[in-house]
């Protein structure tokens, strides 16, 4: 019976009323019985009470936006992956510094692609799904870019890719976007490159297994065929081979004056250390995915002379990029490589845009990227065209004396 | 003309690495009848062996590499991989003696996966240069003919070292218990042969000879990482194959002949097909002769 009138939620109004049992000649351990179940129903009413602020706390505007960065902190593109993370890092403590977006501080939720197809696409509907991110940073490999791209315009994120060159990643939808020169510019720049330094006989060495190096392969030669220009030999490879003789043999024996070698710093020094063991001593000229610190460690001598097209030269003496320069230093103690200013400057991109829409509403936020002009970046100054691509220029690094010299900037 | 000879130097060089690979296969095989898929990983081994040791003497004498050093550097990574050799069949093929083939097979996959990724969090994932082992320059025969040193010295100490396989295997009582084992275990052991220590001895030849391989492809490819052995590994074991599995001389030529395949198919317009070319081939070959070239038909004893 007091097991029932404990129950009722009146009981708890007993509780005030606790003399009243003795005075209605109740035997001393059931009032102590009683006493027990009126501190549990307190316990628990409070519980509730808290439970429900929390509720009710998580259903007011958050006093942050957040952003999901996938990038590849690990595996074989992990040197690429890291330097982007560095530089969105600088940009996200440099706008929370300055008092955040809207009144509301950035926070960057950073994922690890691992460098691998298939992770990429779980990791992104993680960050939508779970994080409720309001928008995307990432990849850097065009390849894991096309992986997340439909999943972005699916479910109608925007998306912006910091470095993938290759075309097709900006034509999974009207929600990706991205802020790197294409590979059909960087091909011509390096070919425009070739022609101004006197070089009419080239020979291409590709990486079939990779989007990047087959693009950039077909710009530079319909570019340097079209200007009268002679590819002398065309050799590839796919990803994963170690042993490059046969391709250099075959190239050596055509003479060319220098080899186009679009592939990323993982084997690039290697074939080019081939190339040197084998005799060939022309010039290589690359890509933007040639740029990292690991290029010249692993190609010591080899990479010495050669070229590459790129993003960004800390060179440059302009006050913004000095200023990136100085806080990434300080930061991580190196300077910061062409894909660590593009992380920065995805960062800057995405808190503009959030600006100048007012509000984190996917299809405005859209708009707002969509309609950047002219944004001012440490990667040149951005407009992004019709087709989400940015109309900006590239810088041609020298790799001279270990280190990447700055050698002049080739206009669009 | 001379594009062809200097393909056919370097298809020999490549060769002559897959060969000494192929024959730890066949020599493994030869004694357990099973094919150990953690060989590759072996020669990883061997590459990192021989990269420590270049950078502790180097550092130790404060002298650049020279002859010296890589010969310390070919016996220090024999040695080591003769010794991982030997810990892996006491450790994880013994206990499983007499268990089935498959069973063994499985478990050196599992060992194969060990290795390559307990080597990456040992060593990092990083490739990393390789030390130029001498100074590289070239010998010029013609104009477009060059052999590389480094496609000289490959070709020269496989060519030592299978000699001295050879002088083993065929004059050593060592080498007569290998042979007997592989005809007949038990006869060979009733006739005195201790099969657990022969075992051990041809995992440990096996592997030196994979770390020695080891040491002729990174000078080779001039960079390592830990997942180096897996292609080496798989392309030898189709070399060995193709020689027919279990036969010495059949292991050299498989691969010679696996390495020239790839050479001339990689310096050929269909470059990107090259491993489809030469596994295409493999599968016609072994259409043809189902022993292998080299092999002989048995016939399986039920």
């Amino acid at each position: 019976m007091i097991h029932a009138r404990c129950n009722s939620p009146l009981m708890a109004n007993f509780y005030r009323f606790r003399c009243l049992p003795i005075a209605f000649g109740f035997p001393q351990n059931t009032i102590y019985a009683m006493k027990r179940y009126i501190t549990v129903i307190t316990l628990a009413l409070l519980a509730i009470a808290f439970g429900g602020c929390k509720k009710a706390a998580s259903l007011l505007p958050p006093n942050e936006i957040k952003v999901g960065e996938f990038t590849s902190l690990t595996g074989v593109n992990a040197t690429f992956g890291q330097s982007a993370n560095n530089g969105t890092q600088i940009a996200l403590q440099e706008i929370n510094a300055a008092g955040g977006v809207l009144g509301k501080n950035l926070n960057i939720i950073v994922d690890d692609t691992q460098s691998k197809a298939g992770e990429t696409s779980t990791i992104v509907h993680k960050l939508i799904s779970q994080d409720h991110v309001v928008a995307l940073l990432g990849e850097i490999a065009s390849v894991r870019s096309l992986e997340a791209a439909p999943i972005a315009q699916e479910n109608k994120i925007p998306m912006i890719s910091p470095a993938s060159t290759n075309e097709k990643v900006t034509q999974a939808g009207d929600y990706i976007f991205r802020i790197c020169f294409i590979d059909s510019f960087q091909g011509k720049v390096m070919s425009k490159f070739a022609r101004s330094i006197g070089v009419k006989h080239v020979a291409i060495l590709t990486d079939t297994s990779k989007d990047y190096s087959v693009g950039l392969t077909d710009s530079f030669k319909k570019d340097f065929t079209a200007n009268g220009g002679l590819i002398v030999s065309e050799q590839s490879y796919s990803g994963g081979d170690k042993d490059f003789g046969p391709q250099l043999t075959a190239i050596k024996a055509q003479n060319p004056e220098a080899i186009f070698l679009p592939d990323y710093y993982t084997e690039a020094p290697l074939i080019m250390r081939q190339a040197r063991q084998l005799g060939i001593d022309v010039p290589f000229m690359g890509t933007d995915g040639w740029d990292s610190p690991e290029l010249l460690t692993v190609g010591g001598n080899a990479v010495e002379g050669s070229y590459f097209s790129n993003h960004f030269s800390q060179e440059n003496a302009s006050p913004n990029v000095q200023r990136f320069v100085k806080n990434y230093k300080d930061k991580y103690g190196s300077a910061p490589d062409g894909i660590a200013a593009l992380g920065y400057d995805s960062v800057y991109i995405l808190a503009d845009a959030i600006k100048r829409a007012g509000s984190t509403d996917p299809v405005k936020l859209r708009d707002a990227i969509a309609g950047t002009q002219n944004f001012d970046g440490v990667t040149g100054k951005i407009t992004l065209d019709a087709n989400r691509n940015p109309m900006k220029s590239a810088v041609v690094i020298r790799v001279q004396d270990h280190s990447f010299r700055y050698l002049e900037t080739i206009d669009p | 003309m001379e594009i062809f000879l200097q393909q056919l130097v370097n298809g020999l060089s490549l060769g002559a690495i897959y060969a000494l690979i192929a024959l730890g296969y066949t020599l493994v095989y030869g004694v357990l009848r099973f094919i150990n898929f953690a060989h590759g990983d072996v020669l990883m081994i061997g590459s990192y062996a021989g990269f420590y040791i270049a950078l502790e003497l180097s550092q130790q004498l404060g002298a650049t590499i020279s002859y010296q050093i890589a010969f310390l550097m070919l016996m220090g990574s024999m040695l080591v991989c003769a010794g991982i050799g030997v810990l892996i069949e006491l450790l994880a093929y013994r206990p499983l003696r007499n268990h089935p083939k498959l069973t063994v097979l499985i478990t050196s996959i599992g060992v194969s996966l060990l290795l390559s990724y307990g080597g990456q969090i040992l060593f990092g994932a990083q490739p990393r240069p390789f030390p130029e082992l001498i100074h590289a320059s070239q010998l010029h025969i013609t104009k477009n003919l060059t052999i590389s040193s480094s496609h000289l010295i490959v070709l020269l100490v496989t060519a030592v070292i299978l000699l001295a396989l050879r002088f083993i295997v065929m004059k050593t009582r060592f080498g007569m218990a290998v042979r007997a084992l592989s005809m007949n275990p038990q006869a060979a052991s009733l006739m005195g042969v201790n099969p657990n220590a022969v075992i051990s001895w041809t995992f440990a030849l096996g592997s030196a000879l994979a770390g020695a391989a080891g040491i002729l492809y990174s000078m080779t490819i001039q960079s390592i990482e830990p997942l180096m052995g897996t292609m080496p590994g798989i392309k030898a074991f189709i070399a060995a194959v193709l020689g027919g599995i279990g036969s010495i001389p059949g292991a050299a030529l498989g691969g010679v002949l696996m390495g020239l395949v790839e050479t001339f198919v990689g310096g050929s317009s269909f470059s990107s097909y090259r491993d489809a070319i030469a596994f295409g081939l493999l599968i016609l070959i072994l259409l043809l002769k189902p022993a292998g070239l080299l092999g002989k038909a048995q016939a399986e004893k039920v």
